[in-house]
């Protein structure tokens, strides 16, 4: 089990290493499909592993990739919005807005 | 492994049932009446959320779907908010469509019901399978409204940061969960409460990861309240969204990271509240937050000149005073909070709302283009200045009872022992930050008031704008004078935590 939650442990890392260096819009949302596999992982090793009595762990890895799917549509959309004003879907560019 | 069908009680479910074909009813008309139906579809959809609040009220207390939705006093005080939330962005969206969306009526509307629908099943959730899709249904839709003008650049880069950031701290929340998950074993929050309450009796050594899951959901969760130091895309995500959706997301979408964290934290990791839990008391953290969260929603806001990052900076400060009631975990507390989190909806929506109407006729959301605004449109001038003042808990708006409720609450807990000293610390600073935030707030005031020249706009509201300001301005003053029903009301909001201390 430690192998698995290790595994899930490294793959959340390099996401969440991905969402703050990437600068690529893509790579970031990328790094975030890393971040929900990543947790997937957890819950269906946990579920194996520990709660073998019931198989909510798998139940919540799969509406996790649902709702994940949801959240891609949503962010290619703005991704392309992004790419109609800029011409571009580097982050750096974006900063109309600074405090 | 057996399985038996729990049982359903699709009754309970009927407000959000309703709300939810409502909204495709609408874009179905929207599309059917060929888009030119100035603005039916948006009484269509107020009229919905009236409907939905006459079937609420009728709506009665239970739990249905194997314990999967659970409707009690405090999911029913927090719905309320979500309607009444709704109702006032939308009221006050009717000049947004004459100038940049005026092809996608149906959709901004439906989007909106559809986060509503989203924060109510948020708030009837005893379980975090469904607090997580509730939460994501909150958030979605609100991606795209952040994104709505297309062609404006503030707009889609204000979307952009938010999707990215929502993203990302629902991955935190839910890498949190799935510790939660492996070390409790179950997902049902009384259960986990009991759960982890045992592991952490028979094994000590659970800290450490206790200790990262307990700091994943805080990140999560303080993503979406915009408790400091997750605060980063506020402002800016308020300055660049359509108005009466930044009016929302300051409200609808706070009240929804309330329930949240009232929901996991009071409920799941009731037990890890306290000293004596030293690394995984999340009543310190939490408190910590409220700490920066008012230092630093007042202080930057000082500085601003747009009006709509400065209400962004001002609502930072606002959920730091919130959770003083939230730490502060005795009965009174979470009544405050609910009475705080209500009397908030009125001022802040009705501040928005005179902003948008503001923004229609001039295009500009400038603090020094307010300049003598009362002189050509004295009602809404003064509505905005008692909306701010209210914000500011000038007595005896309601802003001031509900500072007042949520300083008793936490005075009464930090005198109740010693342990909970530290809540003086919070009491101290909150009272002293509060007057930094009259300073900004009466700024705009100031130019509306006292200056020379005639202000070049004049502002006619129209029958929903005229509604919404006249709700907020009810709001404030009859429940800053009047408060009692309203407190009755959120005093049950503690019977949903029944192990509180008096």
């Amino acid at each position: 089990m430690l192998a698995y939650l290790s595994l899930a442990a490294i793959l959340f890392s390099i996401g969440m290493f991905g969402v703050i260096t990437r600068r690529n819009v893509i790579g970031i949302m990328m790094s975030l499909e890393l971040m929900f596999n990543a947790v997937n992982i957890n819950f269906v090793a946990f579920n194996k592993f520990i709660v073998t009595d019931s198989l909510l762990g798998q139940i919540f890895s799969a509406f996790i990739i649902v709702v994940a799917a949801a959240e891609a549509v949503v962010g290619l959309a703005i991704v392309l919005l992004l790419y109609r004003n800029w011409q571009g879907i580097n982050s750096d560019q974006v900063n109309v807005m600074k405090w | 492994m057996n399985f038996q069908l729990p049982e359903i009680h699709i009754s309970l479910m009927l407000p959000e049932l309703f709300l939810f074909i409502w909204a495709l009813l609408i874009i179905t008309f929207d599309v059917v009446t060929k888009r030119k139906n100035e603005h039916t579809v948006g009484y269509l959809a107020l009229l919905g959320l009236l409907i939905d609040g006459a079937i609420l009220s009728v709506t009665g207390y239970g739990s249905g779907f194997g314990n999967m939705f659970f409707n009690d006093p405090m999911a029913l005080f927090f719905k309320v908010i979500f309607l009444g939330s709704a109702f006032m962005a939308i009221a006050s969206s009717f000049g947004l469509m004459h100038q940049k969306i005026v092809n996608h009526r149906g959709e901004f509307y439906a989007l909106i019901l559809f986060s509503t629908v989203g924060m109510m099943f948020l708030s009837s959730s005893d379980e975090l399978l469904s607090l997580y899709i509730g939460l994501e249904l909150t958030t979605i839709p609100l991606f795209v409204l952040a994104a709505f003008f297309k062609d404006d650049r503030l707009s889609v880069e204000a979307g952009m940061k938010y999707f990215v950031i929502g993203a990302f701290s629902s991955a935190l929340m839910l890498y949190g969960i799935s510790f939660l998950y492996g070390l409790s074993g179950t997902t049902d929050l009384v259960q986990m409460k009991i759960n982890l309450a045992i592991t952490h009796l028979t094994f000590k050594d659970i800290g450490v990861i206790l200790s990262l899951a307990v700091l994943l959901i805080l990140g999560g969760i303080g993503f979406k309240l915009a408790l400091p130091p997750f605060h980063q895309w506020t402002p800016d995500v308020y300055e660049g969204a359509p108005t009466p959706v930044a009016a929302f997301l300051s409200v609808g979408s706070k009240a929804a990271g309330l329930v949240a964290f009232a929901k996991i934290f009071i409920n799941g990791l009731y037990a890890f509240y306290g000293a004596e839990m030293a690394p995984n008391d999340w009543g310190r953290l939490v408190g910590v937050g409220a700490i920066l969260a008012m230092i630093i929603g007042n202080v930057v806001a000082i500085r601003q000149t747009n009006i709509k990052r400065m209400l962004g900076y001002s609502s930072i400060a606002q959920v730091g005073y919130i959770m003083i009631g939230m730490v502060s975990m005795n009965e009174f507390g979470l009544t405050s909070v609910g009475f705080y989190m209500f009397t908030y909806m009125f001022a802040n929506m009705g501040a928005f709302a005179v902003v948008a109407f503001f923004e229609d006729k001039s295009g500009s959301c400038q603090i020094s283009s307010y300049r003598g605004l009362s002189k050509t449109s004295p009602f809404l001038a003064t509505s905005l200045t008692m909306f701010l003042l209210s914000l500011a808990g000038i007595p005896p708006l309601a802003g001031f009872v509900a500072k007042y409720a949520v300083f008793a609450a936490a005075i009464n807990m930090a005198t109740s022992g010693v342990a909970y000293h530290w809540i003086f610390w919070l009491v101290g600073i909150g009272l002293l930050t509060s007057v930094f935030a009259l300073f900004y707030y009466v700024n705009p005031v100031k130019q509306m008031f006292f200056s020379k020249e005639d202000s070049p706009y004049k502002i006619s509201l129209s029958a929903p704008a005229f509604t919404v300001v006249l709700i907020g301005l009810i709001g404030i003053v009859l429940f800053g004078l009047y408060p009692d029903p309203i407190l009755q009301f959120a005093s049950q909001i503690s019977a949903s935590f029944g192990f509180l201390p008096h």
